[in-house]
């Protein structure tokens, strides 16, 4: 069974590549007449993609694809060279868990939690990215640090008390923490001012890069795409359809 | 270890309404419990009424009509107890002691019992408690009086006060010429005894001399002195009290009594006929047990309804913990859990709130309805009844647990707010 299979190489680096999406077909079930479709899409290990597209085209439809919390209706995706349709349903989220950061336009953060046990949140689902690192705390610490984060206020208040800006950094820490091999993030600027945004973006993207994560960025704003080695519109590797909801 | 974590967090963020959620189970947990205390502690008070007594013997009626006048003073006799066939059974070899009851008269409101100074110690009360005098001394003299606690309270007498004992329940005509003295008050019982006033049975037969069928005999008026020269013999006793030497001779006395030739008679054994009285009471006790039951099902169903009204302000936390690798089931058990945690603070509450209620009241209690509450450990029944309201807390719970598992299943990484 556990054979190594040819192409899930990449070329290039002999390891397989961050995401491959393979004839996708997606409809959210119920009486959305929503349709998307990926013929193929792949993000290289350790890229960094920006992905534009318009509101309500299916960009975070697309990210729950790929972190396996919806399941395609044909075609595969494969994370870090596993297919997500081989894994149990329990295993997928375990599988989510282990190997993908996840950060939301806003809300990031369980209001009652202080950030840091936010911080700290999926390693509780995730005991090998959890063995990785040694001091928990220490390492939620030292990322709010480098992402600008007073440690007293990482430890001392509750979530719903950070600005929008600071929650957006405590949630790029928690997707950091423990180094996955891929950060997904939804719009995580929209809810920040322009000033806010670019040095956001800096950080997470340094933070990324120092732990050779792969990003993978969605927005509806082509401003924002400066460093990143690649960028796409999602109607350059989706055809989605729309009617009326 | 992280979602009891998660769960108490997220329960002590929303403290008002969780807060209020709880107090409800609690209040809902007390008055179940707290019926269920004095339902047994009446159950047990009424038990207590009368013990260490075998028999009690009457004119032949139903026995718990015998029961409710000789030992509760409720309703009438319909027939008496020759003082010959009183004579016969005192003479059995098996009675041990016999106290007589003679009942009819009364004093404002309050019944008179006429009976022997054997009395006193005879009655046991409580698993085998006597009574006390709280003040004074038993009948000595022919006119002496003993009252209980609750005649003594209400109509404020002391010792050496004079009453007036009247002719029949309800008259107007009072055996004025031959008043009495209170000589005692009894400690308070909890029992009729409280309610009673006590002479000795010369005493009624004395008032009664000069009276034929509920009337004075015209121009017979005999007077208090003239009448303790006379021969206070009664004619017939409305009841017997009676001990046995041996409890294995209560059933032959009993059949012995109950076949007696000369008069039709009726010997009954105080606890059975207790435990008849308290059946027929006992529909009352089933519905109050119902009805506090659904007090805590009220209770768990705000609980539901609690949670469901949080759901939608929670798909957001849905989401982040389905983000962060939680699988649905994980989200159903954070809502179960956080549910059974609000049921089990509920319950622990509740039973402060009861036993909190026991020790500031039980005396109250006591002193006004007689109903003796003990303070005891959980019974198993109780214990019963916590572990089922938790399992009811779980199950209700489950309904919106699965609609939040549903919905972290379909709402994908959208965070919905
Ligand atoms: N949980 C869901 N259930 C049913 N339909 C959904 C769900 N989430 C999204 N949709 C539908 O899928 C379509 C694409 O939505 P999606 O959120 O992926 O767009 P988007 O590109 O992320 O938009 P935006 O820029 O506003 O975030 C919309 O028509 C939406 O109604
Ligand atoms: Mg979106």
């Amino acid at each position: 069974m556990a054979q190594p299979d040819m192409t899930r190489i990449e070329a290039a680096g002999g390891r397989p590549e961050a995401i491959r999406l393979e004839t996708l077909r997606f409809a959210w079930p119920g009486r959305t007449s929503f349709r998307l479709e990926v013929p193929e899409f792949r993000v290289g290990r350790g890229e960094k993609v920006f992905l534009l597209g318009e509101s309500g085209t299916g960009k975070s439809t697309l990210l729950s694809l790929i972190c396996g919390i919806n399941a395609p209706d044909r075609g595969s995706v494969m994370v870090d060279g596993t297919a997500l349709a081989d894994l149990s349903a329990p295993a997928r989220d375990r599988f989510r868990a282990e190997r993908i950061g996840v950060i939301f336009q806003m809300f990031n953060l369980l209001p009652y939690a202080s950030p840091l046990e936010n911080i700290l949140l999926p390693l509780s689902f995730a005991p090998d990215r959890r063995r990785r690192v040694t001091d928990p705390r220490a390492e939620a610490l030292r990322l709010t640090g480098a992402l600008g984060l007073q440690d007293d206020l990482v430890t001392g208040a509750r979530a719903a008390e950070l600005s929008i800006g600071q929650q957006q950094r405590v949630a790029a820490a928690r997707a950091l923490i423990g180094a996955p091999a891929l950060i997904v993030a939804d719009e995580p600027t929209s809810a920040l001012d322009t000033a806010r945004q670019g040095a956001f973006l800096d950080l997470l993207m340094t933070q990324a890069e120092a732990q050779g994560a792969t990003l993978l960025m969605v927005s509806h704003d082509a401003r924002l795409s400066g460093r990143f080695d690649r960028v796409l519109d999602l109607s350059e590797i989706a055809m989605t359809t729309r009617g009326a909801g | 270890m992280l979602l009891p974590a998660l769960a108490w967090q997220s329960l002590l963020s929303r403290r008002i309404t969780v807060g209020l959620t709880i107090f409800a189970i609690s209040l809902s947990v007390a008055l179940f419990l707290g019926v269920e205390k004095v339902r047994t502690g009446a159950k047990a008070s009424f038990a207590d009424t009368i013990s260490d007594t075998d028999l009690i013997v009457g004119a032949r009626s139903g026995g718990v009509q015998l029961l409710l006048y000789s030992v509760f003073r409720v309703g009438n006799a319909t027939n008496n107890l020759t003082w010959e066939s009183y004579q016969d059974i005192a003479a059995r070899p098996e009675v041990e002691w016999i106290v007589p009851i003679s009942l009819g008269d009364s004093h404002r409101g309050f019944r008179v019992m006429g009976t022997s100074a054997e009395f006193f110690d005879r009655y046991k009360y409580r698993g085998g408690r006597g009574l006390e005098m709280a003040e004074g001394a038993r009948f000595d003299d022919l006119f002496d009086a003993v009252v209980g606690a609750d005649v003594a309270a209400e109509l404020g007498y002391r010792t050496d006060q004079q009453i007036v004992v009247a002719h029949g329940l309800a008259s107007f005509t009072e055996h004025d010429d031959k008043p009495f003295r209170v000589s005692g008050v009894l400690a308070r019982t909890g029992t009729p005894v409280d309610r009673t006033v006590f002479v000795s049975l010369e005493a009624i037969e004395a008032i009664h001399v000069d009276w034929k069928n509920g009337a004075r005999i015209p121009g017979q008026q005999v007077g208090a002195d003239a009448v303790r020269q006379m021969e206070l013999t009664p004619g017939a006793v409305t009841a017997a009290m009676i001990g046995t030497t041996s409890r294995l001779q209560i059933f032959g006395l009993q059949r012995w009594i109950n076949d007696y030739p000369e008069e039709p008679l009726l010997a009954i054994l105080p606890g059975v006929t207790l435990q008849e009285l308290w059946d027929l009471i006992g529909v009352a006790e089933t519905a109050l047990v119902g009805v506090s039951a659904m007090v805590v099902a009220t209770a768990l169903l705000g609980m539901a309804a609690m949670i469901f009204s949080g759901l939608a302000e929670r798909r957001r936390e849905m989401a982040i913990l389905r983000a962060v690798g939680a699988r649905p089931w994980t989200i159903l058990a954070l809502l179960s859990l956080e549910a059974l945690l609000m049921a089990a603070l509920g319950v622990l509450l509740g039973m402060a709130l009861l036993y909190g209620g026991l020790f500031a009241f039980r005396g109250w209690i006591d002193d006004s309805f007689g109903i003796y509450l003990r303070i005891t450990a959980p019974s198993l029944r109780e214990l019963w009844v916590m572990g089922l309201v938790l399992v009811a807390a779980l199950v209700v719970s489950l309904a919106p647990a699965w609609r939040a598992y549903r919905m972290s299943l379909s709402d994908g990484m959208t965070v919905r707010v």
